[in-house]
């Protein structure tokens, strides 16, 4: 028996359980950080000026923070999402030029429900279907740079700007690459079992005529689907900002990564390309390294490469995309985020 | 009835697979159950997101691992 059968059947029931989670959720953000506080310091009588304890209250109020965080607005984005599905999405892109054709794509890459573990079936069915490879790819760059946690939790901690502007930016980066991209040719350098696969079978849209109540269902299993995934990364993360958080020296960070070397973005994109994890992760070593005087260009560049380009979605891609395109991919992908580096370090310097 | 699991062997699809077999049980249902894996294979379904499930030849789900009680709505459906 899992948490969805468990729900409540009756309308009422649901929208009682609704209303009390939301009110629940907002008292525990609201009361967060107070609550830690009066436990570590008043309750447990520890010294508000060591360095364990700031590190150990850093920990805490984060990981808090951040699953809360995490629960309400995956939960809030899959309801949405749930309105939108690739099947119609494809149906969106189909018959688009290149040019306007990567700007939706981008657009529908951030709207639509997806996952990159889905890649490969998800760009057959788009190239089978007539839909140009760099549209194709501008979809699948946008939909892992956007994605819901990035944006909620860079939100919360930076404000609204920097998210406008990291949507903005990612938006940019997955026009701009799967234009180029197509540019030069991709379509030469995709596997040409691609070209010759039928789309055969009815499509099942079963998202399209959902009711309100399993749209809420659907929320609620994908926030246990994301939590279960993600909080191991999590966990470290957070583990590694508390400990810079606490001990490693501001001056010394910035000395060597932050002042206004030209290399630092190239330098941030080369860490995080290869680097696996998700928004999740990376976002407390974000507020860490950002706390220590790193510029926020640089800290987005980072955070961009770690979740736009990631080992086993190449490995995956590798069965429909030849390696120069493969190459291609991650070349261009990487410039176009050290480009939004730089950018960013212009505008907020 | 021969059910088909299609994934190119991801954790959700490992996850399809076995709440298959465990509702196929619960049922008490005559199904041989076979794991398709073949990317153009499952393309072939008109299946865009993984994992997805095929009842006697025709798509029943796509996208995500359906809860216990879904399932074996699903298959009692098409099993009638």
């Amino acid at each position: 028996m899992t948490l969805v059968d468990r729900l409540p059947t009756t309308t009422r029931g649901r929208t009682l359980a609704l209303a009390g989670g939301a009110t629940t959720w907002l008292a525990a953000l609201w009361l967060n950080s107070w609550i830690w506080d009066r436990l570590l310091y008043d309750v447990g009588h520890l010294d508000p000026a060591a360095r364990v304890s700031g590190a150990l209250n850093f920990f805490l109020q984060d990981t808090v923070k951040i699953a809360l965080l995490l629960v309400g607005i995956i939960f809030v984005v899959t309801v949405l999402r749930s309105y939108l599905s690739i099947e119609r999405t494809r149906a969106l892109l189909g018959g688009r030029r290149e040019g306007v054709g990567n700007v939706v794509a981008a657009g529908l890459g951030v709207a639509t429900p997806f996952c990159s573990c889905s890649a490969v079936p998800a760009f057959i069915g788009f190239v089978a279907a007539g839909v140009p490879t760099g549209v194709t790819l501008s979809f699948l760059i946008a939909s892992p740079l956007v994605n819901e946690v990035a944006v909620a939790l860079l939100w919360s901690m930076f404000g609204w700007r920097i998210a406008g502007l990291y949507i903005a930016a990612g938006l940019v980066v997955a026009i701009g690459a799967g234009w180029l991209l197509g540019r030069l040719g991709a379509q030469r350098w995709v596997e040409s079992f691609v070209f010759e696969t039928r789309l055969g079978g009815a499509l099942v849209d079963d998202t399209a005529h959902l009711t309100f109540g399993e749209r809420i269902e659907l929320g609620a299993e994908e926030v246990g689907t994301i939590l279960r995934k993600i909080w191991p990364y999590l966990l470290v993360g957070i583990g590694i900002g508390a400990v810079i958080h606490g001990w490693a020296p501001a001056d010394l960070i910035t000395r060597y990564a932050g002042q206004a070397t030209v290399l630092a973005v190239p330098f941030a994109v080369a860490i995080g390309v290869p680097l696996y994890s998700n928004a999740a992760g990376i976002m407390p070593l974000v507020q860490a390294l950002h706390d220590k005087g790193l510029p926020m260009g640089t800290l987005l560049a980072f955070m961009m490469s770690v979740v736009a380009l990631s080992l086993p979605e190449l490995v995956l891609l590798r069965r429909v995309l030849k390696p120069q395109l493969l190459g291609a991919f991650v070349a261009v992908v990487a410039l176009a985020i050290i480009g939004v580096g730089y950018l960013f370090n212009a505008l907020l310097g | 009835m021969i059910i088909k699991v299609l994934g190119p062997g991801c954790a959700n699809c490992a996850a399809l697979e076995r709440v298959t077999r465990e509702a196929v049980t619960d049922l008490g249902l005559d199904a041989t159950i076979e794991k398709v894996t073949d990317f153009a294979a499952i393309a072939g379904y008109g299946v865009m997101r993984t994992p997805a499930l095929v009842v006697d030849e025709k798509l029943v789900m796509a996208g995500r691992v359906p809860t216990a009680s879904h399932l074996r709505e699903l298959l009692q459906r098409d099993a009638s």
